[in-house]
């Protein structure tokens, strides 16, 4: 021990470190801060987790766009622990983003972003997107079939912007087609650009922490005033206020390691997210699909009225922007409790609701058709020949089965038709044959005299 | 405010900012101005080569390419098919990455149209299914008629069209930076 003493005393001598560290580490915070203030560090644990592991595949992973895909075929499948490690990076990225969702959400409703820390929410807003924009850009590395549409995908958003979309699209592809400058430009991003804005970005966070210190858990009538908030507050800390180092640092540190241990668990019995088919474009069995964080807004613009959706396409990030924005900016004073804030919970609630929804949606995917949908069998059809099997045939080959569902057989996308014949009339079922409606296309172009005939004797059949 | 001693708030501290109006007098001031002036021309000489690297792109000359399909025998009357290409913009890195399709239509009047394989809505691949004879968009339900036009599902524009030509009984499309709607 004396002689890790000396040194730290031979280090202090020369920069001075050990009295602000000693500062950082035993300054007060507030008695209360309990087990709901350890998201904090478990985001930080998890970017450690992230830089690590980050830094090891790109050991050797291949930025090239005509390797790429075998790079990481070879790390999941023959590169010692790659498989773990790809499996660590993509649960230590989505408990990131986890966790930064419960962190804002408790800052939220305690009403911590309040004066004098709403530098501290609009920097954390700002962590919020780096974070995500760290996934989007991780995923794409992967480089398969599902990266590359993926990116496509993101172009075509892109496109839409009024002047300037043809510019984003190029930013965005690095050109004006997904290729290796897609791949280069993105992995430099990604290793690069963002984690440099990101480390910069939790040192001036975690400094504004140190500075404001950890807000008090909130009091009910008890207003936060700019005149006297800082006052109050320093007058806690010397009242009942106790060091951060040990009792809260432990509790960061037991949940850190809780957190840490269930991503390996999950490394090791999930395992990473499955490398697709090679990232060739020319190949269009592609059904893209961003990763399970940003899958609510995949299933926003789903669902989004089809005239609206040039608007929300670009409106749907600066509203987002500005919305998580507004508390800091719109509300730095006033009530801090959130039994006197019912909106404030009521949001939250309605907020929660709704990307848990959406992204339920994403992964049942009910506006899609189903391309692999089993053809109808004759058990269900109820006939081995005459007008019913043949307007089964056509109902099989016309497309009708990717949308619809007949007795359990074929897509969602359309209404059940198991019991079509019961509900319209043989006019009826004609008329929507012919002209289609809503999503539905007109056969009327696409389908011969007895064809129709057939499928329509098929769906009266349907009781 | 926080109090800060030595941090230019007292009367006789040293300041950070430049005093304008002793610029040209005092040597001090001069050297805060120049010191500001000369750490701008060092970001500038660091950022600009490097952004001009970086949005490469944006600068590169990218005149239309016309690009062969193949014979035109080889395209059945009344028939869709996939067509594959290389991207005639290629990197010598692309790998299969440069690989492109298109769906190719040759009509009974002998007239041939060439649509993207996106879907005008999110940009997924879109499926030529021959026997419904539609195109359809594995990811919103897109639909799309034998001639691009929109049947059904979100989409708003029908699919685009590449330029086409035959020469010399080849099939040739142009390939620009943006697509014309058909």
């Amino acid at each position: 021990m004396k002689v890790l003493e000396n040194l730290i005393n031979y280090i202090d001598e020369r920069t001075g470190l050990k009295e602000p560290f000693l500062r950082a580490i035993l300054h007060p915070v507030p008695k209360g801060s309990t087990w709901l203030y350890v998201f904090g560090s478990a985001i930080m644990t998890c970017f450690i987790i992230q830089v690590v592991s980050g830094m090891a595949l790109g050991t050797i992973y291949s930025s090239s766009a005509g390797d790429a895909y075998e790079s990481v075929k070879y790390i999941s499948s023959v590169a010692p622990f790659g498989s773990l490690l790809r499996g660590i990076h993509y649960f230590g990225a989505s408990a990131m983003i986890v966790f930064t969702g419960m962190h804002m959400l408790r800052i939220y409703l305690m009403g911590s972003f309040k004066y004098p820390r709403e530098l501290s929410w609009l920097t954390g807003v700002g962590l919020l997107f780096l974070t995500v924009g760290m996934g989007f850009t991780g995923q794409i590395l992967r480089w398969d079939q599902n990266s590359v549409w993926t990116v496509a995908v993101g172009a075509n958003q892109a496109m839409r912007a009024p002047f300037i979309g043809k510019y984003l699209v190029e930013i965005l592809n690095a050109g004006p087609e997904v290729g290796a400058q897609t791949l280069s430009h993105i992995f430099s991003y990604h290793v690069f650009l963002l984690p440099g804005i990101l480390i910069g970005a939790i040192v001036i966070h975690i400094w504004m922490v140190l500075f404001n210190g950890i807000s008090e858990p909130p009091k009910v009538g008890e207003l936060v005033d700019p005149a006297t908030y800082k006052k109050k507050y320093h007058d806690l800390l010397e009242r009942d206020g106790q060091p951060f180092w040990p009792v809260s640092v432990s509790r960061d540190i037991i949940f850190s390691t809780i957190v840490v241990l269930g991503i390996l668990a999950l490394a090791h019995f999930v395992g990473p997210p499955a490398v697709d088919i090679p990232p060739d474009p020319s190949i269009i069995q592609a059904q893209p699909k961003p990763d399970w964080y940003l899958l609510w807004y995949f299933s926003l613009l789903a669902i989004m009225p089809k005239q609206l959706e040039d608007v929300s396409i670009l409106l749907c990030p600066v509203i987002a922007v500005l919305v998580l924005l507004a508390p800091a900016i719109l509300a730095p004073r006033g009530e801090r409790s959130p039994s006197r804030r019912p909106w404030a919970v009521a949001t939250v609630f309605m907020v929660v609701s709704f990307i848990g929804i959406l992204t339920y949606l994403g992964v049942k995917e009910p506006w899609s058709p189903n391309f692999d949908a089993k053809a109808v069998p004759i058990e269900v059809i109820g006939a081995k020949s005459g007008p019913v099997y043949d307007g089964a045939q056509v109902f099989n080959t016309k497309g009708c089965l990717f949308c619809h569902t007949i007795s359990h057989y074929g897509g969602t996308k359309g209404p059940d038709l198991t019991h079509v014949g019961s509900r319209l009339t043989h006019d009826q079922v004609t008329i929507r044959v012919i002209n289609g409606g809503n999503n539905m296309p007109a056969y009327a172009g696409n389908i011969t005299p007895e064809q129709l005939k057939s499928v329509t004797t098929f769906l009266e059949s349907r009781k | 405010m926080t109090e800060c001693k030595g941090c230019g708030n007292g009367p006789n501290e040293p300041k950070f900012m430049p005093d304008w109006s002793k610029v040209f007098v005092s040597r001090e001031e001069f050297l805060k101005v120049l010191s500001f002036g000369l750490s701008g021309v060092i970001g500038l000489i660091a950022v600009i080569p490097g952004a001009g690297f970086v949005l490469n792109f944006l600068f590169r000359p990218q005149a239309p390419k016309w690009v062969k399909l193949g014979p035109l025998p080889n395209f059945k009357e009344g028939e869709t098919a996939r067509v594959g290409f290389r991207d005639p913009f290629f990197l010598p890195w692309d790998g299969v990455t440069a690989n492109r399709s298109v769906w190719l239509r040759r009509n009974p009047d002998d007239q041939i149209t060439v649509f993207s394989v996106s879907c005008t809505h999110l940009g997924c691949p879109v499926k030529w299914e021959s026997k419904a004879e539609l195109f359809m968009c594995p990811c919103h339900g897109g639909v799309y008629y034998k001639d691009g036009q929109v049947a059904g599902g979100p989409p708003l524009h029908p699919l685009p069209q590449y330029p086409v030509r035959v020469v010399a009984n080849n099939v040739e499309i142009r390939i620009d930076t943006a697509l014309t709607e058909g």
